[in-house]
């Protein structure tokens, strides 16, 4: 495929990070096969495993590879994208790049945790890197806009819960708008005479 | 609660329900109609109106054991501190029928004309704390609720226990008002079932503590009153719990781990409850004067219409779903919306306050930042290839798209655009491209998960928000399932592009299966209405072509879904081995044509319009090979 960087004249430097989430990934998948297995695929200058991805060694080391390797994509093969995007995000931030040169490959919950089979799994984190590579080649730079936020908040509900959020909020200095359905804010909560384990008053 | 009331900073919107929600993380605008209370704020709470309206209704507040008029305070310490009229119990204006409150109210603050009204609020964060419902106890049959006068909730005896409640803090049989000598309650209420007629599944988790604090309320009111609960586990995990159980053990109250089968009423009014003895498994019958059902709770029966509101996402138990159960446990997938309290899942009090708490600490640390970053993933459309025929705006959530007939071309509004990419496969000229999600990156995806034995395969195009999710949430629960399937995530099915499914087919894929959220789930409103349409659509041409349509499958899975996730991978891996390889070739042969004949009209369309030529999406093998 034809990636604008190739029309730059120059091919993207992709590094591939594979996690053993200590054993969370590494018991069931040959990290190091798969890390194997990604040098050789088109673009990728550098792959090596990662015990922990997440943590500051982890975060530490890939960011003295982007610097030092000149990598401009980075594929981490690790937990789902769902749960550490925006903390990779911020690493490549660090390390320079834009946050969106970023590609997660989610081989711990669509894998390691659902294929006990270390043979089966393996081959599928391979494919899943390759696929993450190939995504990744592709990304470009985006620049996220940033828009005011108004200063007011609403809580939508007067019970115990509503109540204590909207006090949290307006004693911040916040305008806070409480709606409730019922006639009266208070809720169940107002209901109950005495509460545990202290035995007071709930009004 | 008299705080919130008092806070120059609390606007109290009582009596008032949310019709219509709109806008984004930071700018959110919410329409809310407040119902006509009939008493304005001109009120003293002098109460000279209850005296004489000739109405008398159930008291809500009371749960029924007192009455109340139909002009009232739904209770002394009420949150505005106003009267209201009930609309359904009151007489009427018309001073024939009656209008007696009019007359005697000193303050004229009675207006029968006073009319519903809508406010408009421009917030940057929203806090849902909705809670939950008490469970009926009606359809638990064998407890006799609706049978017995003395059967009653706990949350009515929590009334009858309160000084200000309808027996003034005397507990007495509601059957003959006489003062019990033995009250019994029973556990688990409406909790900790599999029958969904008689209950929930989970544990609500308040009930035990609650049952035990009443005990020890219950001896000081009654001198000697013999007390049993019966139970089947008692939870006393929180902080000062287990001193508490161990008082109410002390004080001699008697816990029985046995729950009854039924409870009948002797001829001398006495209720009896049976129970198999916990240690000789003997059954027998224990007489009590009272009995208290712990009634647990149940996800509130608006849920479904503040989920819209907001495009929350629930769990299985019918609660909202957080971000994240551990890390991001009051945030929501919806930016800029937080959960507190009972409508996340039940909790006792603290927790409700500590929840709260952090719920309003969240939406604080976006509102001091003053600005937030919005979704850099937007739409846009080429001037040069678009021909304005409106497609793409017909299909857009957001409204998000313009057309300019005499322009001749549509353009996205950035400020609207969610990223959703629905706009781009209703394209029939490749005007329209998502940021960060290329046609080309997903071409590129599926020739790398189908370049060895693509037969063996289920390729399956996932929503980031709801089918994604319910992977990951099979991954969390460690539900195993075959390891043939390869996932392609996009941010909502609405982007998966009928030509990304004929890719597939060209390339051999086994099985391809389309995944978002459920009809009225979805992240993007209605997006995934258009994914229903495109695969209807495209079953259809395959079943014209004489091709097996068992290998393109759409299915929704929601991000609670780990279950139904895992069960449909299995059901289609089950399906792999049937899958001919002839038809997988005369699928591909197909597909390959429908390409073509795609590229060719794009192709066309780009000479006419004289357009510099891109590179041509899906054209070529995966680069990497």
């Amino acid at each position: 495929m034809n990636a604008p960087q190739e029309e730059k004249g120059r091919e993207p430097r992709v590094g591939v990070y594979v996690c053993q989430c200590g054993h969370n990934i590494g018991r069931v998948v040959d990290c190091e096969a798969v890390a194997k297995y990604a040098s050789g695929l088109g673009g990728v200058v550098h792959a090596s495993t990662n015990r922990y991805s997440c943590s500051e060694p982890g975060q530490n080391g890939m960011v003295k590879d982007i610097v030092e390797k000149k990598l401009d994509r980075v594929v981490i093969a690790a937990c789902s994208p769902r749960l550490h995007e925006p903390t990779f995000r911020k690493m490549l931030e660090t390390a320079g790049l834009n946050p969106y040169l970023l590609e997660m490959s989610n081989i711990r919950e669509h894998c390691s945790w659902v294929h006990e089979d270390g043979k089966t799994a393996t081959a599928k984190a391979k494919d899943l890197v390759h696929m993450a590579v190939e995504r990744a080649r592709l990304l470009e730079p985006q620049e996220a806009a940033t828009v005011p936020v108004t200063q007011a908040a609403m809580v939508v509900g007067g019970g115990i819960a509503g109540i204590q959020a909207a006090l949290d909020l307006a004693d911040q200095g916040y305008q806070v708008y409480l709606v409730e359905k019922e006639p009266s804010i208070g809720g169940m909560m107002a209901k109950i005479d005495k509460t545990f384990p202290t035995m007071d008053c709930s009004i | 609660m008299m705080d919130a009331g008092r806070h120059p900073k609390i606007k109290v919107l009582a009596g008032s329900e949310l019709k219509s929600v709109s806008g984004y993380i930071g700018n959110f605008t919410a329409v809310v109609r407040q119902k006509a209370r009939m008493v304005s704020s001109a009120c003293t709470s002098c109460g000279d109106c209850v005296e004489v309206c000739p109405v008398s209704v159930p008291d809500e507040f009371e749960e029924g054991l007192g009455t109340r008029r139909a002009i009232y305070k739904p209770f002394p310490q009420a949150i505005p501190s106003l009267f209201l009229i009930d609309p359904d119990s009151c007489l009427g204006s018309n001073p024939v029928a009656c209008g007696k409150c009019k007359e005697v109210c000193g303050a004229k603050a009675i207006d029968y004309a006073m009319r519903d009204e809508e406010i408009v609020l421009s917030v940057g964060t929203v806090v849902v704390a909705t809670g939950a419902e008490p469970w009926d106890p009606t359809p638990n049959v064998e407890y006799g609720y609706s049978r017995h006068l003395d059967v009653l909730t706990s949350i009515e005896f929590e009334r009858m226990l309160s000084a200000g409640g309808p027996t003034g803090g005397h507990i007495q049989r509601p059957s003959d008002g006489k003062e019990p000598r033995s009250i019994a309650y029973i556990q688990c209420v409406g909790s900790r079932t599999q029958d969904p007629c008689r209950g929930m599944t989970y544990c609500s988790s308040f009930c035990c503590m609650e049952t035990v604090k009443t005990t020890l309320q219950v001896q000081e009111h009654i001198r000697g009153v013999k007390q049993t609960v019966y139970y089947m586990d008692i939870r006393a995990f929180g902080k000062g719990f287990e001193g508490l159980y161990t008082r109410s053990r002390a004080d001699g109250v008697r816990y029985v781990h046995s729950i009854p089968s039924s409870v009948t009423r002797d001829a001398a009014g006495r209720l009896l409850c049976r129970i198999a003895d916990p240690d000789t498994g003997e059954l027998r019958e224990e007489a009590h004067d009272m009995v208290i059902l712990a009634v647990g709770v149940k996800p509130r029966t608006d849920s479904d219409a503040i989920q819209k509101l907001f495009t929350l996402s629930r769990t299985e138990d019918g609660f909202f779903l957080e971000s994240h159960p551990k890390l991001k446990p009051v945030d929501t997938p919806t930016g800029g919306v937080f959960l507190a309290g009972f409508v996340e899942s039940p909790k006792d009090i603290k927790d409700c306050v500590t929840q709260a708490s952090a719920a309003a600490s969240r939406a604080s640390i976006l509102m001091r930042k003053g600005e937030v970053t919005v979704e850099a993933i937007t739409s846009s459309i080429d001037p040069g290839l678009c021909t304005a025929c409106g497609q793409c705006a017909k299909v857009c959530p957001f409204h998000a798209i313009t057309v300019d007939k005499e322009k001749g071309t549509a353009t996205v509004v950035e400020a609207l655009c969610q990223g959703c990419g629905t706009c781009g496969p209703e394209c029939r000229f490749d005007a329209v491209s998502l940021r960060h999600f290329t046609d080309e990156q997903f071409f590129n995806q599926i020739d790398a998960a189908l370049e060895e034995e693509p037969e063996k395969k289920v390729l399956a195009f996932c929503c980031n928000w709801c089918s994604y999710a319910g992977a990951d949430f099979a991954g969390v629960s460690r539900m195993q399932y075959p390891g043939s399937v390869r996932i392609i995530r996009s941010m909502c099915s609405g982007r998966i592009d009928e030509r990304f499914v004929l890719y597939a087919m060209e390339k051999r894929a086994g099985i391809v299966l389309v995944s978002g959220c459920h009809i009225g789930d979805c992240h993007y409103i209605d997006a995934n209405k258009s994914t229903l349409t495109r695969v209807e659509k495209l079953q259809e041409r395959m079943r014209a072509a004489g091709l097996d349509v068992g290998r393109l499958h759409r299915r929704w899975v929601s991000a609670a879904e780990g279950r139904r996730w895992a069960d449909t991978i299995q059901e289609l891996a089950d399906r792999l081995p049937s899958v001919d390889p002839a038809e997988v070739s005369k699928a591909a042969d197909w597909a390959r044509d429908q390409r073509v004949k795609y590229e060719k009209r794009v192709e066309k369309h780009r000479e006419k319009r004289r357009a510099p030529k891109p590179a041509m999406a899906g054209s070529g093998a995966g680069g990497a090979a």
